[in-house]
């Protein structure tokens, strides 16, 4: 056995090391937080500034209004959600389809739904755009959102957790006279609600960043999303970027997903955990 | 193998997996089959006139000098962001996993980076590395005066700071997976090890590297994706290919003919590539990922 003594010596080091790595990596989001509340002759100063300033509302609104913040933000809003939730229906339904019936092809329909992981965007960017076209969909909350109601992840970790179920449950609802799709709604489902939220905070964080995507489906100001808004600011100023502005809309593109993350960090954890358990 | 829970609904199990069905039908399999038979034409993609060219657009794009150049970068960028990022995670994870309290609040100080999008990720660090004004510049020229940290010029150096801003990006979701790995090795194993004598470096190399491989694989898998795809947005906040082509990663260089040269034949046959890359990722990932059985019990 180790003395106590090296054992304690051990656990501050790696304590420090610990706090040294998250300041190491959440500084460049302080910078950013740091530069979105300064003004702009301050952004600019030598050395630069390392402690906040005052103008972070300014900064704020101005951002919000120059890139037209608030339609982009309802619209980044309103997609990422509307998938979110979609994805997460769609999942449940075929994940209680393979884990609670035998039926005819079941294996050859799971590996189709399988491949959505092996056909991203780019590998049928063309064409996947020319149907946007074809179904007059360009521009459209339709094109930012039904391509990507498909969810391998969703349907993975759903099945992974209906395996778990003890056969029991639907053995007694059964008995009880209840119908597989009762069963499914009253049962199965409110038992999903940690991997519910799971694959909500990472469907909702995959939406939020969607970029290319939205860029060639949408092409007027009022469809574009947040993630497109941040290239805008940074674009309309070639000369002396105004820092301050550009940062202010970053935060703002920070704040969603991450309110996500954190109100849900529990969920999240246990389901990444039951994951990676297989 | 799957046990009938509800059985006499024999139409049931079709209705539910069709609405999923049809999505991936409709909008990955029909198109992804529309690029491969658009990789042997030639034609603008709206107009009217298409010619058979077999695969003269294949042909055409292994040996021009700029499609091979973007194939390096994307080796660079993407082993890069696998490599450093996978390795950095894993001994943050492991640090994490050392038991000494905290674990809740190191979590969540780590994990938060999960939440930012590569468009954030690569306007924060072109902020940093703003020539002239940013700290990094700044700070260089305090250690080397006079010399002037540009990456707007600097190739190299462009994609050098591309590919820590994707690694950084990344980390918070690479640390939450490999905890979670960690955290379902026993720890029986690990002191049973250590009773038999075994140090850390042959307790990790014997026993946690093994057990966490199914992890490992699929995070490769996840990151190898991220840095073909995914980074789209940070290329092109902050480079846009350039200096140059220095950052000309393939989904840029797609992104570019498809939609900026209108070279219809020519991106669909870059599609083809791409696939055919991950296809073979994924075949290994699902290699390993089967291997993992041995482990299991």
């Amino acid at each position: 056995m180790k003395k106590p003594d090296r054992n304690r010596r051990l656990a501050l080091l790696t304590h420090l090391a610990l706090i040294a790595l998250v300041v190491v990596l959440a500084f460049p989001v302080y910078y950013a937080l740091v530069t979105s509340t300064l003004s702009f002759r301050e952004a600019y100063q030598y050395p630069p500034k390392l402690l906040p300033g005052g103008e972070f509302w300014h900064n704020i609104h101005e951002a919000w209004v120059r890139a037209k913040f608030a339609r982009l933000f309802f619209n980044s809003t309103v997609i990422s959600l509307s998938v979110a939730l979609v994805k997460i229906i769609l999942s449940l339904l075929a994940a209680f389809a393979y884990t609670h019936f035998r039926f005819r092809g079941a294996g050859l329909l799971f590996a189709l739904s399988m491949i959505t992981q092996m056909l991203p965007l780019p590998v049928r960017i063309l064409p996947t755009y020319q149907l946007m076209a074809d179904f007059h969909w360009i521009n459209t909350y339709y094109a930012l959102t039904v391509p990507f109601f498909a969810s391998t992840t969703g349907i993975l970790l759903f099945r992974q957790f209906f395996l778990t179920v003890p056969r029991e449950l639907s053995d007694a609802a059964r008995v009880d006279g209840a119908g597989p799709m009762r069963y499914f709604w009253q049962i199965l489902v409110p038992l999903s609600r940690t991997n519910i939220a799971a694959l909500f905070v990472i469907e909702f964080i995959f939406m939020w960043s969607q970029y290319l995507w939205p860029l060639i489906v949408t092409n007027t100001a009022d469809m574009r999303v947040v993630q497109i808004g941040l290239k805008m600011l940074i674009a309309s100023e070639q000369i002396a970027p105004e820092w301050n502005v550009i940062m202010a809309g970053t935060v703002i593109a920070m704040v969603p997903p991450l309110l996500v993350l954190v109100l849900l960090r529990k969920s999240f954890a246990q389901g990444i955990a039951m994951q990676s358990e297989k | 193998m799957i046990e009938e829970r509800f059985p006499g609904h024999p139409i049931l199990p079709y209705l539910l997996v069709l609405p999923s069905l049809l999505v991936i039908f409709v909008f990955l399999i029909v198109p992804f089959a529309e690029s491969v038979w658009g990789s042997f034409f030639v034609s603008s993609f709206f107009g009217s006139k298409t010619v058979f060219v077999g695969l003269s657009n294949y042909l055409e794009l292994f040996t021009s000098p700029d499609y091979l150049h973007s194939v390096v970068v994307t080796l660079l960028f993407s082993s890069f962001v696998v490599l450093v990022g996978l390795s950095a995670s894993l001994g943050i994870a492991m640090l994490l996993n050392q038991k000494i309290g905290g674990l809740g609040i190191y979590q969540i100080a780590l994990v938060w980076t999960y939440s930012i999008s590569p468009a954030v990720a690569g306007t924060i660090w072109a902020l940093l590395f703003a020539p002239a004004t940013g700290l990094v510049p700044w700070l260089v020229s305090l250690v080397a005066p006079g010399y002037t940290l540009n990456w707007m010029t600097n190739g190299p150096l462009a994609l050098f700071v591309v590919s820590l801003a994707a690694t950084w990006k990344m980390l918070g979701y690479n640390i939450v997976f490999f905890l979670a790995g960690l955290q379902n090795i026993p720890d029986e194993l690990t002191d049973a090890a250590r009773v038999d004598g075994a140090g850390p470096w042959l307790t990790f190399r014997y026993i946690t590297l093994p057990m966490l491989s199914p992890t490992t694989t699929f995070l490769l898998f996840m990151n190898m994706l991220y840095a073909f795809f995914q980074v789209f947005g940070l290329i092109d906040i902050m480079t846009q290919g350039g200096p140059g082509d220095a950052t000309n990663l393939l989904v840029y260089n797609l992104y570019r003919d498809a939609f900026i040269h209108l070279d219809s034949g020519r991106a669909n046959a870059q599609s083809v590539i791409i696939f055919i890359v991950i296809a073979l990722a994924a075949m290994l990932q699902l290699r390993a990922a089967t291997r993992k059985a041995v482990y299991a019990r």
